[in-house]
């Protein structure tokens, strides 16, 4: 079992939702971050204030899955996440110690995305 | 809105109610933009409440340069003449029962919301440079135009045809306008892909609010006099929209068992553009039929739409298009003399009705043909659509550098560059905020 956390750009939020869906992931956390990533700085304006914009929003995924699942997953972000700009996110993989499900305290396994891949 | 004989005075009662109704329009204008700024994403809401609010700065100013003396000043059938460029000969002496200026100022509340109203179809991927280009020259080449054939002693006007405060020649006009401008800017890239939902349903319904107190300016004032007129289209404004909002619930209860907030916003809005042509010429029995009846329409013209890959974002078109065509129409159906106007269909002269359908023709084709041509001719010069880019980021930043709702987290503020500076990329940071945030990190 591995944590998929990924940062995605806001803009392209439904773009990745869409693409874990045809690719039969089920179940995520998303979260509303702010982050840099080395973006240009954004400058605004607010009467005489001129403010550069440090941070960027972002959308932070946080994916449970089985380990066949790990590149699918990995592989649908990829594809629906990349624009070629300076900001376009993370992928993290971390391993998983454990793994249960609140509702019917299944474990592990039995708790995340199913075992075989769909393609 | 025929330019009365002139009597020779100036009429202090005319003068007083004229000048709040001058307000009251123009006050429509920002309500505009609260109603369409409620309506898109939230990254877009400035871009697209600018777009109402610039058209002020924008077509007030070519009124008063041009646009007044190509609408009223003495000309042909066609155009009005230029003796009032630079509003001269536009001063103190009476015009009608009003001083000159004022009723200048209150037609020049008029071009500001017909432009502005464009905008509705091009919210969230046009580039503001250009809309600013396109409205100004607009309210020059089509808006001045119309209004002189049906209000400053055009051909409409002779003909016949009678249009009280503007259904053709500010809702068929500008309708026609967003039907091409939606055309020729094509869809958002996320249009028909992603749900793309109002981020702010309460400003939906404050614009809406505003624009109906506004809109009593628009139809009542449009008698230019405190009179008997004035008060009928008051009346009208206020029961038309009240049956249309009736309407438009009961159409939603109906197709989805529930009554959206959205949903009477817009039915208020099309009521109002239905009894806009009407609301000085039928009685106010007849406005509540109009009313009732010009949520129809609209109604189905806005679900019809949605499903079409026409990306006439905010419904311009089937508002007012569609609810402006429909109350033109049944102005030439229900208007009667005993009103102080003209006689319609159901009052013995069907011919009324031939003319308000030339007139909402002729207004639909040169509209659309001309802004058609002046949206090619600035596109051939610059670039109309945002790059795909600050498309998908909101026009909001890159165009105008601001945010609607901004948090402030990781704004860091920039002093002015001391002199003697050696490198233009240190600018000196408020202490506070720079121990707050990483500044400068680069992955």
């Amino acid at each position: 079992m591995k944590l998929i956390t990924a940062i995605v750009r806001p803009e392209k939020l439904s773009a990745v939702l869409e693409a874990l869906f045809k690719a039969e992931v089920r179940g995520l956390t998303i979260s509303r971050a702010q982050g840099h990533g080395g973006e240009t700085e954004r400058v605004e304006t607010y009467r005489g204030s001129t403010v550069k914009m440090e941070l960027v929003d972002k959308v932070r995924l946080d994916i449970g899955v089985s380990d066949p699942f790990v590149q699918v997953t990995v592989d649908a972000i990829l594809r629906s996440a990349h624009t070629g700009e300076v900001g376009d996110g993370k992928i993290f993989v971390l391993p998983v110690e454990k793994v249960i499900r609140i509702r019917t305290g299944d474990e592990d396994l039995a708790a995340v995305t199913p075992a075989t891949p769909a393609m | 809105m025929p330019t009365p004989p002139a009597p020779p005075a100036i009429n202090g009662a005319d003068t007083a109610w004229m000048l709040v109704a001058t307000a009251l329009v123009l006050l429509m204008t920002p309500a505009l933009g609260f109603f369409y700024g409620g309506l898109v994403r939230s990254k877009n809401a400035l871009n697209t409440m600018m777009m109402s609010f610039a058209a002020m700065g924008a077509v007030g100013l070519t009124w008063a340069l041009a646009g007044y003396s190509l609408a009223f000043g003495d000309g042909g059938p066609l155009l009005g003449g230029t003796g009032h460029l630079f509003l001269r000969g536009v001063g103190l002496e009476p015009h009608g029962t009003l001083p000159h200026l004022l009723f200048m100022s209150y037609q020049g509340t008029f071009a500001v919301i017909t432009a502005a109203l464009i905008s509705g179809a091009v919210v969230e991927r046009m580039r503001f440079g250009p809309y600013l280009a396109f409205i100004s020259i607009w309210s020059l080449l089509v808006y001045a135009p119309v209004c002189h054939w049906v209000w400053g002693g055009g051909w409409l006007g002779n003909l016949g045809a009678i249009d009280f405060a503007g259904g053709t020649v500010v809702h068929v006009n500008a309708g026609a306008a967003a039907l091409v401008a939606a055309a020729v800017l094509g869809p958002r890239r996320d249009y028909g892909r992603q749900a793309l939902l109002p981020h702010n349903v309460p400003f939906v319904l404050l614009g809406a609010a505003l624009l109906w107190f506004g809109w009593f300016g628009f139809n009542a004032g449009s008698a230019l006099a405190a009179n008997a007129t004035a008060a009928l289209a008051f009346t009208n404004t206020l029961l038309a929209p009240v049956a249309t909002l009736a309407v438009w619930m009961a159409l939603d209860r109906l197709r989805t068992r529930k009554t959206t907030a959205v949903g009477a916003a817009t039915g208020i809005v099309v009521g109002l553009v239905a009894i806009t042509p009407a609301a000085g010429f039928i009685g106010p029995m007849s406005a509540i039929v109009l009313g009732a009846a010009a949520a129809f329409p609209s109604y189905y013209a806005i679900l019809y739409r949605s499903r079409t890959r026409l990306d006439d974002s905010l419904d311009v078109t089937a508002a007012h298009g569609v609810g402006g065509l429909l109350g033109a129409l049944l102005t030439g159906v229900l208007a009667s003399a005993v009103w102080g106007g003209k006689d319609g269909l159901l009052a013995g002269d069907p011919a009324q009705l031939a003319r308000q359908a030339a007139a909402v023709a002729a207004t639909f084709a040169y509209s659309g043909v001309a802004s058609f041509a002046l949206l090619k001719l600035i596109g051939a010069v610059v670039p109309l659509r945002a790059a795909h880019r600050h498309e998908g980021l909101g026009l909001d930043v890159p165009q105008h550098g601001e945010e609607a709702y901004t948090s402030g987290e990781g704004a860091i503020l920039v002093l002015p560059d001391p002199p003697t500076a050696a490198g233009a990329s240190a600018p000196a940071r408020s202490p506070g905020l720079a121990a707050e945030v990483p500044a400068g990190s680069r992955a």
